[in-house]
């Protein structure tokens, strides 16, 4: 058969590609047997999309062309597919995660699909042009491209995280010198001071300013930390669902929460491994010139 | 879609008459009694209590 050997490279690079991208991760998403078979079957119809296209250019077929436009078209609706699946889960969720945060999960599963198609892609044309090996090569290059293209950055890159004391004045809650709420019930606040974790984080530049004030990153911090150390809340107890407030005069975010696992280091390490979400990184000074 | 009602007082506990209107308002004399209504209340009610001081408390839902 024709061309065997740079389709089956192709769609074979392209299937790993996408199998060592799905990993449940802290997020824990997909965790779902479902979620993780959906997500390979529409990898392996990347690969092919991929591999075949450029056999099917080198044979002239313009049309394939075409086609490629079409498949990649049907890939924009994966996000729209898992926007549209977490969106739904938020209502059952004791910490939400927030529109800002299902946007970039959303966005991230969109862009993977391109990176399947991508790899299938070179390393087909590496096998049409060259040799089976010139085709491992460039699948591989195309893969550490589209791997550094997707690096997040994280939290701890551009912020200051410390664990701060919970102290309670009267009925209102702090974590350090920052105000968190009022809380009226005696119970809730010896239960707040015995259980409850704080967090300050200093922003050590202008534009990580920005970052913290956004309430989607703010959401996203709260999810995170939630997902990993549990917390201890119902709906009928408000007062300990998790908050960040910020210090308007300085910038930086007092992050409250009460934990099911009271464990400072994992607290502070979630925190700084919070992604920098696309939409909330500050880019007002940078825009202006006036900082890095 | 579900539709809830949010930020909004939805009632008080007060320790006498003429210091809350416009919310339903339960009076107790003494702390212990005020601190237990609120407790049920902000359960009942799935609200948070805050401490307005001079002895009156109100459940808000966030």
């Amino acid at each position: 058969m024709p061309h065997a050997q740079s389709i089956g490279l192709g769609l074979l690079l392209g299937i790993l590609a996408r199998v060592s991208m799905l990993r449940s991760d802290y997020r824990q998403y997909p965790t779902y047997p479902h979620g993780y078979a959906s997500h390979l079957f529409l990898g392996i119809i990347a690969a092919v999309v991929g591999s075949v296209a450029v056999p099917a250019l080198f044979e002239r077929e313009w049309t394939a062309v075409t086609f490629l436009v079409l498949v990649a078209q049907q890939f924009r609706e994966i996000r729209s597919l898992e926007r549209d699946s977490l969106k739904a889960l938020e209502e059952t969720q004791l910490v939400m995660r927030g529109s800002d945060y299902i946007e970039s999960i959303a966005r991230i599963f969109e862009a993977r699909y391109y990176i399947v198609i991508f790899v299938a892609a070179s390393a087909a044309f590496g096998v049409e042009y060259s040799s089976v090996a010139t085709g491992v090569v460039l699948g591989a290059i195309a893969f550490g491209l589209g791997a550094a293209l997707m690096r997040v950055e994280k939290l701890e890159k551009t912020v200051k995280i410390e664990i701060a004391p919970v102290n309670i004045k009267g009925t209102d809650i702090y974590v350090g010198d920052i105000f968190i709420m009022n809380v009226g019930l005696r119970e809730s606040r010896e239960f707040i001071l015995k259980n409850a974790l704080g967090a300050i984080l200093s922003p050590k530049t202008e534009t990580a300013r920005d970052t913290l004030a956004s309430l989607g990153q703010r959401q996203a911090i709260l999810h995170d930390i939630s997902g990993i150390l549990g917390v201890k809340k119902d709906l009928d107890t408000p007062e300990f669902t998790p908050i960040a407030r910020r210090d308007i005069e300085t910038g930086r975010v007092a992050v409250f929460m009460v934990p099911a696992e009271k464990d400072e280091k994992v607290f502070l390490e979630v925190v700084s491994r919070v992604p920098v979400l696309e939409s909330a990184r500050g880019r007002s000074l940078r825009r202006s010139g006036r900082c890095c | 879609m579900e539709v809830t009602i949010q930020k909004v007082i939805l009632c008080a506990v007060a320790d006498e008459p003429g210091k809350v209107a416009g919310v339903p308002t339960f009076y107790a004399r003494d702390e212990e009694s005020r601190q237990k209504k609120a407790l049920y209340l902000s359960r009942i009610l799935q609200g948070a209590v805050h401490d307005l001081g001079d002895g009156v408390l109100i459940v808000v839902k966030h």
